[in-house]
């Protein structure tokens, strides 16, 4: 009697197509090399005990499978982890000075951040990143309203919070650049411009 | 030759575990739970990869490199991953020192669910944003 009780609550998509296991390729893929990667060296016994623990492993803890299109450009791509690698060290630097230096700590704040991509793959690059540059942690990610709430450790000022919301941004734009779907390249720019025409239509 | 590359890599080993100390410095010295993440976040995660680059240059073979890069990716990806988790606990419970926030934009819609008692259930799905 216990059918109920036992059925996967919101299975919803789970069709055993081909698509789905093409969606799972990937994973697949990654699950073996991790596998070879832990055992350090390359040989046949390794690749098929690999491919064995990972078919086991989305069988058993099958995941959604991630939506939206992204794709793979090489110098975008270069550049990001370029300026991730770089936003890292600082950052590091950064909040191991805080930590040191006799003043404190300072103001924080807690701002709100609209995204621009409207992929979930995206927007889980950009929370990982955002949470590793300078200054900001992430607090919140709203999917429905494409909003990142991140918490600033050291601001000084307004302005500075709005320069550290610009940052966010900008680390969106890379990784977009660098992953992003055609139409989220689109939505960027679009923005950009909007952005862009906002500046030059406001005199000073 | 060698002498140079045991100097770079005993420079990595400790100014990853300088990098380290800090973190665990900030743990004790920032204010509240948040600022605190922070410090377990970024100085943590570089002094950690820098551990790495230096066991990486003195220990020869290839086989302890992959598993150090495998270290290093999950520590990647994983520590932001623990501190949102926590940090979100932690405004929920109020463990923020507001006093300290200059802006604060996330309060409005939290004050329906901000107050949940210790004892309360996690926050309904609803806003986990399926498709």
């Amino acid at each position: 009697m216990n059918e109920l009780a036992s059925s996967p609550r919101g299975s919803g998509n789970a069709d055993r197509s081909p698509l789905r296991l093409r969606h799972q390729l990937p994973l697949l893929a990654w699950l073996v090399f991790v596998w070879i990667l832990l055992w350090g060296t390359w040989s046949w016994a390794n690749v098929l005990s690999g491919v064995a623990v990972a078919l086991l492993v989305t069988l058993l803890l099958p995941l959604p499978h991630v939506v939206g299109g992204t794709r793979v450009r090489p110098l975008p791509l270069l550049a990001f982890a370029g300026h991730f690698v770089l936003d890292l060290v600082l950052s590091g630097a950064q909040v191991a000075w805080l930590a040191l230096r006799p003043g404190g700590q300072g103001n924080s704040a807690i701002v709100r951040v609209q995204l621009r991509t409207d992929s979930d793959l995206l927007s889980t690059m950009v929370a990982e990143a955002v949470s590793l540059v300078p200054g900001s942690l992430v607090l919140d990610l709203d999917r429905e309203d494409r909003t990142i709430t991140v918490h600033l450790l050291h601001v000084r000022d307004l302005a500075h919070v709005e320069q550290e919301r610009a940052d966010v941004l900008v680390v969106e734009e890379r990784l977009v650049r660098a992953f992003g779907s055609a139409e989220d390249l689109a939505a960027i720019d679009r923005d950009l411009e909007r952005r862009g025409r906002a500046r030059g239509g406001t005199p000073r | 030759m060698t002498a140079v590359v045991d100097v770079v890599a005993m420079a990595c080993l400790l100014a990853g575990a300088f990098l380290c100390l800090t973190a665990g410095l900030g743990l004790v010295r920032f204010p509240d739970v948040l600022s605190r993440m922070h410090a377990g976040t970024k100085p943590q995660v570089l002094g950690v990869l820098l551990v790495m680059v230096g066991a990486a240059i003195r220990l020869h073979g290839w086989s302890n490199v992959w598993m150090l890069l495998l270290v290093a990716a999950f520590q990647l990806l994983t520590a932001p991953v623990s501190a949102h988790m926590i940090s979100r606990v932690a405004y929920r419970r109020r463990h923020v020192r507001r006093d300290l926030l200059l802006v604060d934009e996330f309060d409005a819609d939290q004050q329906q669910s901000g107050d949940a008692p210790a004892d309360a259930g996690p926050e309904p799905p609803a806003t986990a944003g399926r498709g």
